[in-house]
């Protein structure tokens, strides 16, 4: 499994993940080639599954964030697949959850204002099948937002 | 603001693919020089549109194979200052994310453990022992999908 170098090693990169390999070696105390070697063995493991870009949705215009939960009608089998595929489909669904506990899927939907939001929420939203509830969260804040694991 | 073009979108779809992408690689794929795509990267950077990258790790192989959210209730809101609980909660190396939300509850955590039983001493050590909280709403993740969005 992991050792102390790799763990130094992940850490330092979600604290920092633009860091050149140089750098990211030097903090943590081993060669460039031993670095490039345990990052390459982490990405084959599938531990280090890559990088994505984060987009701020508020410098694009989207100023509104809800977090959608759904309870959905499960005496139909379907119900999940036929909803989350449906879901899928709307350009403004940035993440989609599926849960075990009184919410059984949340959807992350992004809007321009809140009139933008509300004619999703009346055209795409509530046209989706299988709803048996729904509750909406606002959000006004985002606090913190690592997603580090605590490696 | 800044206004997107064709251009813009499919190198902002290329990098939440994959944050590593060069700017040269980037040109070959949307038919421009590497200079011209590294300006156009430049941009939507200082822009505040491209807001960083995530690392994406496999939380399971490296030993959390539980990830909860939680919805949180101040109990006695006006007597406890938000500040304190924020600062206290974002301290939680379990924590990972920390959203201020309007709706039927105040904050959404979203907590990671290395089973249920180690979920509980989280709960029970450091959520509920948090300034102020008051209902606590669990959900345990069962899958998550994180799609492009409208761009």
């Amino acid at each position: 499994m992991l050792d102390d170098v790799d763990r130094r090693l992940l850490r330092n990169l979600q604290n920092d993940p633009a860091v050149p390999l140089a750098e990211l070696a030097e903090r943590c105390q081993v060669t460039t080639a031993t670095a490039a070697r345990r990052l390459d063995r982490l990405g084959a493991q599938g531990i280090l599954k890559g990088q994505r870009a984060v987009i701020d949705w508020v410098a694009l215009g989207y100023a509104v964030e809800v977090s959608l939960r759904f309870t959905l009608d499960k005496t139909n089998p379907r119900a999940f697949d036929e909803f989350l595929a449906e879901a899928r489909q709307i350009p403004e669904v940035i993440e989609v959850q599926t849960f075990l506990g009184r919410v059984d899927v949340r959807l992350s939907v992004i809007a321009r204002d809140m009139a933008h939001y509300q004619a999703i929420y009346r055209r795409k939203i509530l046209t989706l099948p299988h709803i048996a509830e729904l509750e909406a969260l606002m959000h006004v804040a985002t606090i913190k937002t690592s997603e580090a694991l605590p490696i | 603001m800044i206004e997107l073009d064709d251009i813009d979108r499919q190198i902002l779809r290329l990098l939440c693919g994959d944050a590593t992408t060069s700017a040269g690689e980037a040109g070959r794929q949307t038919g421009l020089s590497q200079p011209a795509a590294w300006r156009r990267i430049k941009r939507l950077t200082e822009a505040g549109i491209l807001a960083g990258r995530r690392v994406e790790l496999d939380a399971q192989k490296l030993g959390f194979g539980v990830t909860v959210f939680l919805g949180v209730k101040l109990a006695t809101k006006g007597r406890v200052s938000l500040e304190d609980f924020e600062r206290a909660v974002t301290a939680i190396p379990e924590v990972q994310t920390v959203q201020h939300v309007l709706g039927m509850y105040d904050y959404r955590l979203r907590v990671v453990a290395r089973d249920l039983p180690d979920f509980e001493r989280v709960l029970r050590r450091r959520i509920m022992t948090l300034p102020g909280v008051g209902d606590v709403e669990a959900n345990v993740l069962l899958s998550e999908e994180r799609l492009t969005g409208p761009i």
